[in-house]
């Protein structure tokens, strides 16, 4: 029962996180990975991302897209991982070092927001 | 008595039948075209999270001031790096167009009695992902 209801959690990170990434991710990395190196468009300036950083909604909604992505991927990549490679046995490593990665990056994201301005 | 109920478990015949069981490659998914989709599918889970840590690297780029962020973004400008953002950006997207088509199959829609057809079910997940790339690009690009 126990085992059950964890894994909805897990699911329900993983969902959400799957949202997330769907809706926000391919613009922000179009433009930041390939449109400003390439040239293709203006990148901004220094003082134009920090004032972006600075409004608080800005930061909970990097710290909700960095979190939840990392969620979603810890949930898929564990998964991958069992079945794709047929590692089951090494199950709790898997499962630790993925939602540990998850748990790293979530703490690392709201550091680095909280302290950035 | 324990010796000889052991014993007696294992009933060794010359004529026993062999097991069928054919081996199976560990990545006999690779030669499945659904298969190596679903495969694919879940890489793009890789990618993503590959994306929040070059977030990240960014935003500790930004922490540390304007000589900092300068070559952060001069670290992105290098071919290989441009080519892996491109390799992701088109995984990214494979997630992001099979995520919202999923959405018609997990939540049928019915209206008076009939399902809704599927593609009206994803729609207004593409028209809220072109209105956010939007705003966002508008508020990044100002």
């Amino acid at each position: 029962m126990q085992k059950q209801s964890n894994e909805a959690f897990f699911w329900v990170l993983f969902s959400a996180g799957g949202v997330v990434a769907a809706l926000l991710i391919p613009v922000q990395l179009f433009l930041f990975g390939i449109a400003f190196p390439l040239g293709w468009l203006q990148a901004p300036t220094y003082d134009h991302l920090m004032s972006l950083v600075r409004m608080p909604l800005v930061r909970l909604y990097l710290f909700v897209l960095c979190s939840l992505s990392l969620f979603h991927w810890a949930h898929r990549f564990r998964y991958t991982l069992y079945d794709g490679l047929r590692v089951k046995h090494l199950n709790e490593v898997i499962f630790t070092l993925c939602y540990g990665g998850a748990v790293l990056g979530t703490i690392l994201a709201g550091y680095l927001l909280w302290t950035i301005a | 008595m324990t010796t000889e109920s052991t014993t007696r478990s294992y009933h060794y015949s010359e004529f026993h039948p062999r097991w069928y069981r054919p081996r199976v490659s560990v990545y006999w998914w690779l030669w499945q075209r659904h298969y190596l989709k679903f495969i694919l599918r879940e890489i793009s889970s890789v990618f993503v999270a590959g994306f929040v840590v070059m977030t990240l690297f960014q935003l500790a780029a930004l922490k540390g001031g304007p000589q900092a962020y300068a070559d952060f973004v001069n670290s992105l400008a290098s071919p290989i790096v441009i080519g892996l953002n491109v390799i992701a950006f088109l995984f990214v997207m494979f997630h992001t167009i099979t995520w919202f088509n999923l959405a018609p199959s997990a939540m049928p829609v019915r209206l008076g009695g009939k399902r809704l057809p599927a593609f009206l079910v994803a729609a207004p997940s593409y028209v809220l992902w072109v209105a956010i790339s939007v705003f966002v690009s508008w508020l990044i690009l100002q």
